[in-house]
């Protein structure tokens, strides 16, 4: 099996560079973003169909930090960082729940860096500015097949015409772009398109989660140029298939830096709160699952660690990889929620309790790009094989 | 009885390097002209099931021999016999384990007993004992349970009187793993019933000299029908002061220099392969892993391979098992880390009961077969339900794992004390 058989450094690739950003973030955004803030500016509504918030001037500072560049390779005036310090950066992002599109953005920004075409390049540019952008490229049932798409590709006369609705995209009401997964005869490929452009209208879901927005795009023949396509029909799936781990992990991370936060936060709170005369600590019913959170946490944090490595340096490692820190991250985040509501008895059921904006994060990126026993099922394939027809059944 | 005690981690990548490539290849050449041939019995899982003499004389002998080669107490001075290097012992382990070595019999003594003696002995105890501990030469035990006092160690009422000059001891020890091939014990005693914990002291005590002369080793047979496992009554066995190790009344602080390296987290690492040849190392490699067992065994009129709900359970352990290597690479580097401690302590808790969970799965794949006992005839599929019974001795001893969740709770988390 090839699984796991290069040899990592000591280091895991984490130099001294990637643990400065991602001490540089933890301070920063502890000071820029304290809990009552956050709450304040997500949870002000308890309306679903809230206006989306945008703070502006914090994504402003984000990308005046550099952060979307981290990822982009220097020949598009990025830092060209590996990935490990991408999924630093983006832990301490979970830990403070930001509510900017970065996490997105890093996952067009995965995708672009898989396309060659000069317009991918351009648009890495572009993020490098300061734009958000995001994927596309779900259809109604919330598919992770890289074929799946409801969105047609029609070619005529040097123009694209693209036609129909991509379900679930992630921050849809602040990406400025958005990368469109869309089947031609060919197969699918993947084409650029500005959210403003005629024909793109932009349907906000009714989302659990407050610390990002969700919709859906619809394509009402919305026309671009030809070098809008960035993966031709036929090797879309292809250029998903490359960022896809890259994907995987960015999501992870945010699990993991928020999962510490619920961690930290819930064994503050058994430290500090009496019942029956002593901290709630004090109990094993408390004090074991807390233990079980960190343990968790910490398997999917070396898993997330491990499969960075293996994404910058060891190719044919990196799917397996990923998966399994997927897996054992969608299934930690949802054990650390549990935890997290449940050990702050009734103060952790109110919606003026942070917790609650944790625990709704982790919901949301529990089931993006599939959950644990979906990771688990393509792991199985690769690992085990896949499953022999039955038979009878095959004829 | 210690991590190091456990059957094995399982074998992934080397877990570390470490700059000193001539002392590695010193290690590696030595070991792939000096093997010992496997023996034509069968090794127990883990040196502390060790139940025959003949199991003991060849480990032993392989002991002596990587020790002269100077792959054993790498990192102790010259003068108590050791290699007098700095953070040459995980380099030895790490080319111990990747040549398949066998593990290493004297246990309790590399693990325990010498760095105890090496952080509190005086410096004749350090010459007298740490070289015979690790050439085999002397074999020891531990005699720190009673039963009155498990997780409550320091409920110990064996006690030490003082007669003149001289210690006599009166006690009852159990579990006490390898009790009938040792040449010594170190032994947790009172000295004082007044004070729980300074009432505590600790010995250095002979077992095979002295037996019938104050001592008397009792075989207990284990849940699995096998042997290692002892009792230990001690009725006026007369020791000097040359006997105690540190001060009257300091035994806990000592035993808890005892307990950090049982677990793994001392500054001494223990010398030892963790491998032993019986090896299904990995879970997730060679014959005896999970995924070639449930291709050959059937269920409902197909490979078990093939069943959606057991393929789920066979990758979760997969996950778990690349988890815990990756943590235990990660645990070696501060920048990887946010809490010095909050790997190490993790390390005994994680792999035995991921042991016990692999053995679980492994016997639900087998179906019926896992209800035959390792001896029955023809039985193909290896020793999982042996294994399974056998994992509960990882999760009860050196600290249950309920008691290391509390460690873990009061020293990482800072979570109110249990007791
Ligand atoms: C294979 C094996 C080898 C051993 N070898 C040795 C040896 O060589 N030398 C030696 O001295 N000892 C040895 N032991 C003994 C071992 O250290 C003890 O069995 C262990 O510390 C537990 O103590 P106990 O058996 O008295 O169980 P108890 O302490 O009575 O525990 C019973 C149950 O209660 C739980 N429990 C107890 N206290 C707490 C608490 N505070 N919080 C939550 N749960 C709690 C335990 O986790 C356990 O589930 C060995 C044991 C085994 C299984």
């Amino acid at each position: 099996m090839p699984v796991h058989t290069a040899i990592r450094p000591d280091d895991l690739g984490f130099s001294d560079e990637a643990a400065m950003l991602k001490q540089t973030a933890r301070k920063l955004l502890a000071r820029r973003l304290p809990l009552e803030q956050l709450h304040k500016h997500v949870a002000g509504t308890i309306d679903p169909t809230r206006e989306c918030v945008f703070d502006r001037d914090l994504w402003t500072e984000v990308v005046e930090l550099g952060w979307p560049a981290v990822a982009v390779p220097k020949a598009c005036g990025g830092f060209g960082m590996p990935l490990c310090a991408m999924v630093g950066l983006l832990e301490e992002v979970g830990r403070v729940a930001l509510p900017c599109p970065l996490v997105a953005t890093f996952c067009a920004t995965a995708v672009l860096r898989s396309c060659r075409a000069p317009s991918a390049h351009e648009l890495l540019k572009k993020i490098v500015d300061g734009t958000p952008v995001s994927l596309a490229i779900t259809n109604r049932h919330g598919s992770w097949d890289h074929e799946d798409t409801d969105v047609r590709v029609r070619a005529s006369a040097g123009l694209l015409t693209l036609e129909g609705t991509a379900h679930y995209v992630q921050e849809a009401q602040k990406a400025e772009f958005f990368v469109v997964k869309a089947q031609a005869a060919e197969g699918v490929g993947l084409y650029i398109v500005d959210a403003r452009a005629p024909g793109v209208r932009i349907v906000p879901d009714a989302i659990v989660d407050l610390t990002r927005d969700q919709g859906q795009v619809d394509f009402g023949g919305v026309t671009v140029p030809a070098h809008a396509c960035i993966a031709k029909p036929g090797e879309g799936a292809k250029a998903l298939a490359a960022a896809w781990p890259a994907m995987l992990l960015a999501v992870t991370a945010d699990m993991v830096g928020a999962a510490e936060w619920q961690l930290q936060t819930t064994a503050e709170y058994a430290r500090t709160r009496v019942q029956f005369d002593r901290p709630l600590g004090f109990f094993q019913a408390v004090k074991h699952p807390l233990v079980d959170m960190m343990l968790a946490i910490d398997e999917a944090r070396s898993l997330l660690y491990d499969a960075a490595w293996a994404y910058d340096h060891a190719p044919e490692e990196t799917d397996v990889c990923a998966r399994m820190a997927k897996a054992s991250a969608s299934d930690m985040a949802a054990y650390c929620s549990g935890r997290s509501v449940q050990l702050h008895g009734g103060i952790g059921f109110t919606w003026e309790c942070a917790v609650q904006l944790y625990f709704k994060r982790q919901k949301h990126n529990e089931v993006l790009f599939g959950d644990g026993s979906f990771q688990r099922a393509v792991l199985a394939e690769q690992l085990l094989g896949p499953i022999a027809a039955v038979a009878g059944a095959e004829s | 009885m210690g991590v190091s005690t456990l059957p094995h981690a399982p074998v992934g990548e080397p877990l570390s390097s470490c700059d000193d490539t001539a002392f590695r290849m010193h290690c590696r050449t030595w070991l792939a002209g000096n093997l010992p041939p496997p023996p034509n019995f069968g090794l127990p899982v883990s040196a502390i099931e060790i139940a025959s003499d003949e199991q003991l004389t060849y480990l032993r002998n392989w002991q002596r021999a990587a020790y002269d080669a100077g792959l054993v107490g790498c990192d102790y001075p010259a003068c108590y016999g050791g290699g007098g290097r700095t953070d040459c012992q995980a380099i030895a382990n790490e080319e111990l384990r990747s040549a398949g070595a066998p593990y290493l019999p004297n246990i309790v003594g590399l693990g325990m007993a010498a760095p105890a003696i090496y952080h509190h002995g005086t410096e004749a105890q350090k010459r007298r004992f740490i070289p015979g501990i690790l050439s085999a030469d002397e074999i020891w035990c531990q005699g720190f349970s009673e039963p009155g006092a498990g997780s409550d160690l320091a409920n110990v009422q064996a006690f030490a009187e003082r007669r003149d000059d001289r210690w006599v001891i009166h006690g009852h020890k159990v579990w006490t793993s390898l009790a009938q091939f040792a040449d010594w014990m170190i032994l947790l005693a009172r000295t004082d019933r007044g004070h729980k914990y300074r009432g505590l002291s600790y010995f250095l005590v002979p077992i095979a000299a002295a037996l019938g002369r104050g001592v008397e080793v009792r075989p207990l047979i284990k849940m699995t029908g096998g042997l290692g496992f002892n009792e230990v009554l001690f009725d006026g066995l007369e020791v000097g002061d040359d006997a105690l190790l540190d001060q009257p009344g300091r035994g806990w602080s000592v035993a808890m220099t005892t307990l950090l390296h049982e677990r793994g987290g001392g500054p001494l690492v223990t010398p030892g392969a963790g491998v032993g040849l019986a090896g299904d190392a990995s879970q997730t490699r060679g014959p005896g892993g999970l995924p070639a067992l449930a291709r050959s065994c059937v269920r409902a009129g197909r490979a078990a391979a093939d069943d959606p709900v057991i393929r789920d359970k066979i990758v979760r352990l997969l996950i778990r098992e690349r988890g815990f290597l990756a943590t235990e690479h990660r645990a070696g580097h501060p920048v990887l880390q946010e809490h010095p401690q909050r790997l190490q302590l993790q390390h005994k808790l994680l792999l035995s009961e991921l042991l016990q969970d692999t053995a679980r799965v492994a016997c639900e794949i087998q179906g019926m077969a896992s209800t035959l006992h390792r001896s029955h005839p023809g039985l193909v599929a290896g020793e999982w339900s042996h294994k399974y019974m056998n994992s509960y001795g990882f999760t009860i001893a050196a600290g249950t794992s309920e008691v290391q969740r509390n460690i873990l709770g009061e020293r990482v988390l800072g979570l109110a004390k249990s007791k």
